[in-house]
């Protein structure tokens, strides 16, 4: 499929800039975050978390702790062994984790035991009055020495420190590299780092009416899942209701977090009484739900004289850490896009996911794919240097065509559209390269500055489908294969419309605006004039959540879906009140019509009302009232094949984006500043452009904290050193440039307006264009960024040791 | 058993204050800190906790018209003096005062978790009413941590704010100042 720029509808309301629905409420600090939610005798724990990272939990002694006033109870893994199941998991179920440690610890920072009090400065007290003793085990911070015979042992059950091992071999490798002219190799390192929100997790547990437990968390797909964090707490499904609480950020870190509720509902479950857990940056630092991909690679590509690239073979030493809650899936988003925009057919990936004493792994923005375009690019211009070629030329010559759409990838996903060329063109348009590569030598040779210029493009897969969860595995312990969302419209008897949506609240990505904007396309309304609420899990239709750049997909097509039914059923009552036929009638701003003819029309609140007290003037056997659902599943998915030679479609809706940054490197201080910064991005069709703008500013911010400044850090004895804000650098203002923005749109054929996602691109491509710039700029000192974060001491060590070897 | 009782200071303190325009007085633990005191004491739920060691700044309010990270202060450190949280710009969502209106028009915001903050910062910065480049902007919002927009966003939402506090509410003499300057 081509670029269908001409042959796209005229929207109304999608594609137009628009305020935000959610400001006003967060602008005047009521936004109802959990730390804002208070309950009658709301009880608040602190946890102690363990200083050790791998030990033995001998005893823990309470008796000073229960002692002081206010204290309620403490906690501890005996109790959850005793009374709970371990928490939900779709890693292999032989690493089984509770909220509170179970007989040992596995890093520093896992949760020891949990104080409850009627006040935090109570609890966090008695934390500190709880003795524990540990017997140290040896502590494995190297993932490489983890697999070695003898290494400490993380899990017994599971009998090894791998978690995972397969190679995946698409198309034919060994000839790719055999026939190649060149083929270049490169040890690489994707440090930790993690979605870190403002906001920690948190939730309010309270035993409620009829023995059912409600639980108020900021996670974000609970919608999904709550019926996993009910066995987990042995409480029937129907006997715990999740209500969703807007979160203040995530970028992955809240996907799941069911940690946090879960402990809070066993909190309240074994109190009896409220219970909230919220974590401190402390406790979010260091154990959180989790941190981001931690990767090590050795990795080769295969290259023709002419820049074409012939294979890929990849071997990946994967930091998981201590538990494995989502199984190896941020390697599966890798495999969605493993070939980039480029054409090449030959794959080879080795992956092995092992255990260490560190904080688990999971989502960031991004999940994983991130990693492997920066190991893509970082080959890629390695090989465009070797052979004397300009980072768009030997980009140009890979990219999939336009013609080549819907494009097969090796490995089985599918790209549904997209104009590679375009995008690169518009950012070369919008940056004067020739100027900047000229300016490059004249201010080397006339100033001593140290100029570069980098320019990396990447993928951005989005709407995954739960597939994607045992693509990797032969034999999933829970193969699902849906990941729908759902909304409810009504209209009420006054013709005003109500949008109930059945997933978290996450206003990073204005959902309500979304929504509303969709529903005044859709009746042409006035957007502003929508009420939008959320279900919680008692109520909810099949929701999956914000994830994976799949909102504003999923959203539009579930009030598109809802929409059409209430639409329908309006031209019937109009037809009948008219005493037309139904397909003569059409819906034009706000009123259904005589196509045509204006003149003979009724406005929705008289049908609306209608349908809500005239029965007898409504076609016989409907029934009375205005309000639908609509539950829109994965646009696209397959199922992959029995022996994953194919691992099926599962992330089709594919976005992508080039961006080029003009870079300033001192190479005595090693210190980075930007001179000029453009970011081109297609996501299909635009809802609103100044919402996708800012999700790519915020994710390229992102991007570059992971590639100059954020480290969560251990030391070779396992004990973790980012436990501060003044450790754990996220970058200020005076970090983060202007970025100049621009868009091109090839709308999606499988999905409702063409919409794609574009949550997660502004990360996908910041630390590929960042790490190429640096090389740029400090080429005659030999510089390459093998990796990130890359620090100005880095920088200068690499210089100062190729001053001294002359 | 005394020691506990020893250890954990319980002693309280009475505080008079004026927060957002009205004098309030309290009986408080000392080491009751100033945010959790605006947060639970006054229900002044703008109040964010990001870190509670002084660095997002997500806690940032007004004392004497300039901004403090709450967390790092006590409650009765704050007594005799004048504090502002977002609630005194305007807590009527439908009657924004020209700088919440300001971020809105820009979407200087995504999470809205650092909002209140960089809310009153921006009230701080434009108390001179003098004009400012976006690098000085940039400079002196560096202080609160945004995880969502990138920070280009707000100091737009920033400069807009300028124009309309210099301008009037349509912010209509653009970035020239000279209309303002007239009118």
């Amino acid at each position: 499929m081509t670029t269908v720029e001409n042959e796209k509808p005229q929207y109304k309301y999608i594609g137009a800039d628009r305020k935000r629905v959610e400001d006003p409420r967060l602008l005047v600090g009521r936004g109802g975050y959990i730390a804002d939610l208070k309950l009658p005798g709301l009880l608040h724990a602190a946890i102690l978390r363990s200083p050790v990272p791998h030990a033995t939990i001998r005893s823990i002694d309470a008796t000073e702790a229960l002692k002081l006033p206010g204290v309620v109870a403490v906690v501890t893994g005996e109790d959850c062994k005793a009374h709970m199941n371990p928490c939900m998991n779709f890693g292999p179920s032989s690493i089984p984790q509770f909220p509170l440690a179970v007989d040992k610890v596995r890093y520093v920072g896992e949760a020891v035991a949990a104080v409850i009090a009627e006040s935090r400065y109570i609890a966090e007290d008695a934390v500190e009055l709880l003795e524990v003793e540990f017997d140290d085990l040896p502590a494995v911070t190297n993932p490489v020495a983890a697999m070695e015979p003898g290494a400490a042992l993380l899990h017994e059950g599971h009998g090894s420190n791998i978690g995972y091992e397969r190679t995946f071999e698409f198309g034919e490798v060994a000839e790719a590299f055999s026939g190649a002219d060149l083929v270049v190799e490169d040890t690489l390192h994707w440090g930790r780092s993690a979605g870190m929100p403002m906001e920690t997790s948190g939730a309010v547990a309270r035993p409620g009416l009829n023995g059912v437990l409600e639980i108020f968390c900021n996670s974000l797909n609970f919608s999904y899942f709550s019926f996993l964090i009910a066995g987990a707490l042995k409480l029937p499904s129907n006997r715990l209701t999740m209500n969703p609480v807007p979160a203040g950020g995530s970028f992955g870190s809240k996907f799941t977090a069911h940690k946090v509720p879960t402990l809070a509902g066993f909190l309240a479950l074994r109190t009896g009484r409220p219970v909230s857990y919220v974590e401190d940056r402390l406790d979010h630092l260091m154990n959180s739900d989790h941190h981001a991909s931690d990767r090590y690679y050795d990795a080769k590509m295969g290259f023709t004289s002419e820049g074409i690239i012939t294979g890929l073979d990849v071997d990946v030493v994967d930091d998981y850490g201590a538990y494995m809650q989502f199984g190896v899936g941020t390697h599966g988003n890798a495999f969605s896009q493993i070939v980039g925009p480029y054409g090449f057919r030959n794959v080879k990936y080795h992956l092995r996911a092992v255990l260490t004493n560190k904080c688990q792994q999971g989502a960031y923005r991004g999940f994983g794919s991130e990693v492997h375009n920066w190991v893509l690019e970082r080959l890629i211009d390695k090989a465009a240097a070797e052979l004397g070629l300009a980072p768009e030329e030997i980009r140009r010559r890979n990219f999939i065509q336009n013609d080549q759409f819907p494009y097969k990838i090796p490995g089985g996903n599918v790209y549904d559209s997209g104009n590679y060329p375009a995008v690169l063109d518009k950012a070369l348009g919008m940056i004067d390269l020739e100027h900047w590569r000229k300016e490059q030598k004249r201010l080397r040779e006339e100033e001593g500055r140290y100029i570069g210029i980098g320019l990396a493009t990447t993928q951005e897969r989005s709407v995954f489908s739960a597939t994607e969860f045992w693509a990797l595995n032969d034999n999933p312990d829970f193969p699902l294969t849906s990941s729908p969302e759902s909304a409810t419209v009504t209209i009420d008897p006054t013709g005003q419309f109500q949008l109930l949506l059945h997933c978290q609240s996450m206003w990073g990505n204005s959902p309500e605006t979304v929504g509303t904007t969709v529903l005044a396309e859709e009746f042409g309304i006035e957007p502003e004039t929508v009420n939008v609420s959320y279900a919680d899990t008692a109520r909810a239709l099949p929701g999956t959540g914000p994830g994976g750049s799949r909102y504003t997909v999923m959203l539009a097509g579930a009030v598109r879906g809802a929409s059409r039914k209430l639409q329908r059923k309006l031209v019937d009552i109009a037809a009948h009140t008219l005493e037309v036929a139904p397909e003569d009638l059409e819906l034009v701003d706000a009123r259904v019509q005589v196509t045509g003819a204006p003149e003979k029309s009724l406005s929705l609140a008289e049908l609306a009302s209608t349908a809500y007290f005239f029965a007898l003037n409504m076609p016989p056997g409907m029934e009375s009232g205005l309000e639908e659902s609509f539950t829109y599943d994965h646009p696209y998915t397959t199922l992959p094949a029995a022996d994953r030679s194919d691992l099926g479609v599962f992330y089709p809706i594919m976005g992508h984006a080039c961006h080029i940054a003009v870079m300033e490197v001192d190479p005595d201080t090693g210190r980075t500043s930007f001179l000029d910064y453009v970011a081109v991005h297609d996501a299909g069709t635009m809802v609103n452009p100044k919402s996708l703008g800012g999700h790519v500013t915020g994710g390229a911010a992102q991007g570059l904290g992971s590639t100059l400044y954020e480290e969560l850090a251990y030391d070779d004895e396992g004990q973790f050193k980012s436990s501060t804000f003044l450790d754990y650098l996220v970058p200020t203002a005076n970090e983060v440039p202007p970025f100049r923005l621009g868009h091109v749109e090839t709308p999606s054929p499988f999905t409702e307006y063409g919409i794609k996602g574009g949550g997660e691109g502004g990360r996908m491509v910041t630390p590929s264009v960042v790490s190429a710039a640096i090389d740029d700029a400090l080429r005659e000192y030999g510089m390459r960024v093998r990796e990130l974060p890359v620090k100005p001491a880095d920088i200068v060590a690499t210089v100062q040791a190729s001053i001294a070897r002359g | 058993m005394t020691s506990t009782e020893n250890k954990y200071d319980t002693d309280t303190r009475t505080v008079t204050l004026r927060v957002n325009g009205r004098e309030v007085t309290r009986e408080v633990p000392t080491r009751l800190t100033l945010a959790d005191f605006l947060r639970d004491d006054l229900d002044l739920v703008s109040v964010h906790l990001g870190c509670e060691h002084g660095v997002c700044g997500c806690c940032t309010v007004l004392l004497d018209g300039g901004s403090v990270r709450s967390c790092l202060m006590l409650a009765v450190q704050a007594v005799g003096h004048e504090v502002e949280t977002v609630e005194s710009l305007s807590a009527d969502q439908n009657n924004l005062h020209p700088i919440q209106e300001a971020f809105a028009e820009e979407q200087g915001l995504q999470c809205g978790f650092c909002t209140p903050a960089m809310v009153l910062r921006t009230k701080e910065i434009l108390a001179d009413g003098q004009e400012r480049s976006d690098d000085e902007v940039r400079d002196e919002i560096s202080g609160i941590l945004c995880r969502c927009t990138g920070y280009q966003n707000i100091i737009n939402a920033v400069q807009n704010a300028g124009r309309k506090l210099r301008c009037g509410a349509s912010g209509g003499c653009g970035t020239a100042g000279d209309e303002a300057k007239g009118a």
